[in-house]
């Protein structure tokens, strides 16, 4: 995409939809209205957490995602699952299994997102040791909140780690595997990531401080489980020995990054109105003594995410025991990836996204539209009932004075004139 | 009540209120984000007002803080009824704190509350009378 038009994944069906207000009410960024009886989404506001996935009782709410139809002309083929993905089968599944079946969907090769996740945790250790960066570092794992600091919080931009996501790393170390593997050139590969959640869709579509990602396109988890089942099924039983199993598999639970780490001083928050909690005191600078905040915006991390099948308390427990049964991983020499770090390939460069939020509106106009805004809100009953199909009475108060809204939307006033 | 080139906001603080600390300062952190100001301006400012707010709270016998804000600047007043300021250069040196051993343990009394306040703030003025209370000023450019 050339420009940024706030992309976003999450879609409604709006046939299931019944405009029973659940997701609006639940939505941290105030970016559902209901209206004739339908939930939209206002786009810029939409920040991918999920959380309307998580909340709609009648399933309405989804994450639009793409099409494995969209790579067949390429001529190597990665799949890269999320890492959640090693909670999302009975523990008698062997890993191998599991990737062979990813690549009976249609792929040459899979790559574990894992590999990426514990060299980053090695990264963030050294980065946080060496590099004189702001306090707290903020971790770059959960493309949601990424989102979130950057239409909320844009003055916290540089506290975010300078380091890719793992799924970015996870794509340019495939990429560099299979060219000499195969011996193609980069655009030859495709490069698609199994995801558990729809803020990784945008990602990849509108990236942040990127102009491309190593990533051609995304698939949900929940679209390939049927397939993969089946294909699991279809493996005769053997004693053989599994793949190498990563530690990195941890960074699927909630401070699991933190704990690879080796950090001591550090906040793993889960949640997306948790994560806002804390960015509220990172803000105030009440956290300045802290050195890492692992923050995800889905409870339980990774294996929350709305994509996943298995309950994510089941998955958390499957990933500790899988840890459990490691075996001692070998080991990796962290000047090598600081290396890497330097050469720029896991590097990830925040100050392009500082550019973007400096565009505003005349002070003038803004005052005058904030003393509307509290005018109306003084007329409104105050109940944030959602009957106008807002959110809040400030929230139909702002709506009102941009022009997307009449007082007559509020129930309560009418009804009490109609007396 | 409002002027017409400008908003004003009005809160009130309770001595000792902890379950609405730092409330205020959340509420005018979103006006400010509203009316589109640098990000870099929100957070100095964000920050004087959560400390003054925090000091409302645990130091003084509660008391109340004026916002003006226009299209030049933002001023803060920040008024209490007591107890007042014994030593006012003490009170402004980075780590000294009155605070009890009780306030401490719930992490606030770092004594970098005021000291903050001035370098967050471009103009600052404090008075302040033992035994009668304080009148405190920060003015932020925009």
């Amino acid at each position: 995409m050339d420009e940024r038009k706030h992309y976003h994944s999450v879609v409604l069906d709006s046939e299931k939809c019944t405009g029973c207000t659940n997701c609006m009410q639940r939505c941290p960024m105030e970016a559902i209205r209901v209206r004739n009886g339908k939930a939209i989404i206002i786009k810029e506001r939409c920040i991918d957490c999920g959380e309307c996935i998580v909340v709609c009782p009648y399933h309405a709410q989804g994450a639009s995602t793409d099409n494995i139809e969209e790579i067949k002309d390429y001529k190597v083929k990665i799949a890269i699952p999320a890492v959640s993905l090693h909670g999302q089968f009975s523990r008698n599944i062997k890993r191998k299994n599991i990737f062979e079946a990813i690549k009976e969907l249609g792929f040459d090769m899979v790559y574990d997102e894992a590999i990426a996740c514990r060299l980053s945790s090695i990264a963030i250790k050294k980065l946080i040791q060496e590099k004189k960066l702001p306090k707290p570092v903020i971790g770059s794992a959960c493309a949601a909140v990424l989102r979130l600091i950057k239409d909320k919080y844009p003055m916290l931009l540089d506290h975010i780690i300078p380091l890719e996501s793992p799924m970015e790393i996870a794509a340019r170390l495939a990429r560099l595997e299979a060219m000499k593997k195969y011996n193609v050139l980069d655009e030859d590969i495709s490069v698609t990531y199994i995801a558990s959640c729809p803020a990784r869709v945008t990602s990849v579509h509108e990236p942040m401080g990127l102009e491309k990602s190593a990533i051609t396109n995304v698939i949900s988890f929940k679209k390939l489980y049927g397939d993969l089942l089946k294909n699991i099924k279809g493996h005769k039983s053997d004693e053989s020995e599994d793949v190498d199993k990563n530690c990195g598999i941890q960074w699927a639970t909630i401070g699991g990054q933190s704990k690879l780490s080796g950090l001591m001083n550090y906040i793993a928050v889960d949640g997306i109105n948790n994560v806002i909690k804390v960015l509220d005191q990172i803000e105030v600078g009440t956290l300045d003594n802290v050195d890492y905040i692992e923050a995800m915006a889905c409870i339980g991390g990774c294996v929350g995410g709305p994509l996943n099948i298995e309950n994510s308390f089941v998955a958390e427990n499957r990933i500790r025991n899988l840890l459990e049964k490691m075996p001692v991983q070998p080991k990796i020499d962290s000047k090598k990836i600081m290396d890497l770090y330097d050469s720029g390939l896991i590097t990830w460069d925040v100050g392009k996204e500082w550019e973007d939020n400096s565009k505003k509106e005349e002070f003038g106009i803004m005052i005058e539209r904030l003393q509307k805004t509290e005018e109306i809100l003084k007329k409104l009953p105050g109940l944030n009932c959602g009957s106008c199909g807002a959110p809040s009475c400030k929230a139909l108060a702002e709506d009102i004075v941009n022009g997307h809204a009449s007082i007559k939307d509020c129930l309560i006033l009418e009804k009490g004139d109609k007396k | 009540m409002e002027k017409q080139n400008g908003v004003n906001l009005h809160f009130k603080i309770e001595q000792n209120d902890f379950d609405r600390a730092g409330e205020a300062s959340s509420q005018f952190k979103s006006m400010l984000r509203k009316l589109g100001l640098d990000a870099k301006l929100i957070r100095r400012a964000a920050i004087a007002m959560y400390e003054a707010e925090i000091n409302l709270t645990i130091h003084a016998l509660g008391g109340n803080i004026d916002i003006s804000i226009t299209k030049d600047r933002i001023k803060m007043q920040i008024i209490d009824k007591g107890p007042g300021i014994k030593d006012l250069e003490l009170a402004m040196q980075e780590g000294y704190s009155t605070a009890s051993n009780a306030v401490r343990e719930m992490g606030f009394g770092a004594g970098m509350g005021l000291p903050n306040m001035k370098k967050c703030s471009d103009e600052f003025e404090i008075e302040s009378e033992y035994g009668k209370g304080t009148n405190l000023t920060m003015i932020f450019s925009i």
